[in-house]
């Protein structure tokens, strides 16, 4: 096993020595660029490192050689097979900038990814719920009451969650139009919901398809045990088997970090902002002249108060639920990022997911019945363009490209950008 | 200040009942995953008498091919200890492989729908397997990373948590498939 040669795929860093992939683009580890189009650019290497093998398949996306046969008689050690026309600019400048142009990102292991983004959700989280906390004081500072605002704060968040708690999921699943997988008819579907969640250590959750040509999916439930994956028949019956592992193990790493959980506690949040907001806007100006008070708020001075309010509260109540909107979008473009790396980490393939999302883009993502209340939970926004990248703030999900290019990034397949 | 070592007796106190938890935790569940395998395998193992009586009666020139494979699947079942076990299935493996490359040469086989309904099901199980001894080999690195990583190596040292093996492919399984796969 110790002597095992390093595969002729392999690319050796001249750098740092490190073995990358036959098809990188850039070392893994030091970032030092492969693939130079002079001669030059393989003269450096040691002694004991391999030359740059001419693989021909990523050059020929960025310039077609003129004759196939050039590209597979091109010997290793012959570098300028790999330099057409198209990439003609003589001198080391010119090569060094067109190697930065086509820059991707370094090799993401599918792990770390998962880790880093669950720990931004996390802050996004924690940011959110202190925000609304903090909202809930400097309203009460401005009635002359801070703690009674917090707690009014934190029972408008317990009101709203336990309401969202017990409706659950069956509202989701009937407002879709939803039914249960037929076992003849979604045989392939089900076995592949099941391998899913072996991979996934997860019970088997409950599956159910839209009767629509539009390719989408999402997954509900509170939690695992009482989990349901939705597919639409577009999918299910253009995605090859490989493709509709990775969009169900997507949906089955949303079920197991209970993204689901996560997007019912982040719209309650962003409820119970505006909630606030909304409380002290109205109730606030008819509390000096004698109007109903909001529970919990005991004025303690009528100028004291409506500086505060003035000051403090006005901007701040209207400023907060926007933000709160932005924050909510993004833990939701997190959330997607996340659940593509674990999709690749259950499955051990990030391009099944990507090919899926590339045939969704083609094919078309719109579900009847999808709405601005349920578009966060689809695997591609049944609602929006693909790479609107105008609107990025509000987008419940990062531009489809990012995430081709991210699960391309785990196969340790370079992107141009 | 008489507080300070009850407060620290308590932290360590909750501290190894924590940890001492997770272990037994992360335990069982590496041990659950193994009899999963088990589960899947012997779904493989009913499975096969059904293709092969749908099958037997269109490859009469086929006999040693069927042979094999109910030979490879009495082995299997009869196989014990986790290397025997994992080199009869491997067999079967194998077997159930050349059968549906044989499968292949009849159209009349291959339009009907109990086989392919068989053949689905049977190359879902043996996605299943593997996924199965995939969740087993995360569950066991789980494990192992959790014995192994301070402080709770001295817990696991302490009530002897050994090391768990992984599951390994074999040697052979590793080498770059041929031209004979399609």
């Amino acid at each position: 096993m110790a002597s095992r040669p390093v595969s002729p795929r392999m690319l050796t860093c001249p750098r740092c020595g490190t073995p990358n992939r036959g098809d990188a683009w850039f070392c893994n580890l030091c970032q030092e660029p492969f693939r130079k189009p002079s001669p030059e650019g393989a003269g450096p290497a040691s002694p004991g490192s391999r030359a740059f093998p001419s693989d021909p398949r990523p050059v020929a996306t960025a310039a077609p050689h003129a004759t196939p046969a050039s590209a597979v008689a091109a010997p290793r050690s012959a570098p300028p097979a790999v330099a057409p026309a198209a990439r003609a600019m003589p001198g080391s400048a010119g090569s060094a900038r067109t190697a930065r142009g086509d820059r991707p990102g370094p090799m993401l292991p599918f792990d770390e990814a998962a880790a880093a983004n669950a720990r931004n959700t996390a802050a996004l989280f924690a940011a959110l719920f202190a925000a609304l906390l903090a909202l809930g004081y400097v309203i009460g500072l401005a009635s002359g009451d801070p703690p009674a605002g917090v707690a009014v704060a934190a029972v408008v968040f317990a009101i709203l969650a336990s309401a969202a708690w017990f409706s659950g999921a069956s509202l989701v699943l009937s407002a879709q139009d939803a039914r249960e997988a037929d076992p003849g008819r979604h045989r392939v579907l089900l076995n592949v919901v099941e391998e899913m969640a072996i991979a996934a250590g997860l019970p088997m959750p409950r599956v159910y398809v839209i009767e629509t040509d539009g390719m989408n999916a999402f997954a509900t439930g509170r939690t695992p045990g009482e989990a349901s994956v939705v597919v639409t028949t577009g999918l299910a019956d253009r995605l090859n088997r490989e493709e509709l592992q990775g969009v169900v193990a997507h949906e089955m790493a949303h079920i197991r970090s209970r993204d689901t959980l996560y997007n019912v506690c982040a719209a309650v949040l962003v409820g119970a902002v505006a909630l606030l907001c909304d409380l002290f806007l109205r109730g606030s100006p008819f509390r000096g002249r004698g109007a109903s008070p909001g529970p919990g708020f005991r004025p303690l001075g009528r100028g004291a108060g409506s500086f505060a309010f003035l000051l403090l509260g006005l901007p701040l109540a209207l400023i907060a639920p926007l933000a709160a909107k932005l924050l909510r979008m993004s833990i939701s473009r997190q959330r997607e990022y996340h659940a593509d790396a674990a999709a690749a980490g259950l499955t051990r393939n990030p391009l099944g997911l990507a090919a899926a999302l590339e045939k969704i883009v083609q094919g078309g993502a719109a579900v009847p019945g999808g709405n601005r209340g349920t578009e966060h939970l689809f695997i591609v926004n049944p609602l929006r363009a693909f790479s609107d990248e105008s609107s990025a703030l509000t987008a419940t999900h990062p531009p489809t490209e990012r995430r081709i290019e991210r699960l391309k990034a785990m196969a340790g397949i370079a992107v141009r950008s | 200040m008489s507080w300070i070592p009850g407060v620290a007796f308590f932290v360590v106190f909750a501290w190894f009942i924590v940890s001492y938890n997770g272990l037994v935790r992360l335990r069982n569940r590496f041990r659950n995953a193994w009899h999963q395998i088990d589960v899947q395998l012997k779904r493989r193992h009913d499975l096969i008498p059904n293709l092969v009586e749908v099958v037997k009666d269109y490859m009469s020139y086929e006999q040693e091919t069927l042979k094999r494979v109910i030979d490879a699947r009495g082995a299997a079942q009869a196989a014990r200890g986790a290397a025997a076990q994992a080199e009869a299935e491997n067999v079967l493996t194998g077997t159930l492989r050349s059968l549906f490359a044989v499968v292949e040469n009849y159209p009349e086989l291959k339009a009907d729908r109990n086989v392919s309904a068989l053949q689905e099901e049977l190359a879902a199980t043996e996605n299943k397997i593997s996924f199965a001894r995939q969740f087993y080999n995360d569950a066991v690195m789980a494990y192992n990373n959790m014995i192994q990583s301070i402080p709770s190596n001295v817990i696991a040292s302490v009530f002897a948590f050994p090391p768990a093996d992984y599951f390994r492919a074999e040697e052979e399984s590793r080498a770059v498939p041929g031209a004979d796969l399609r």
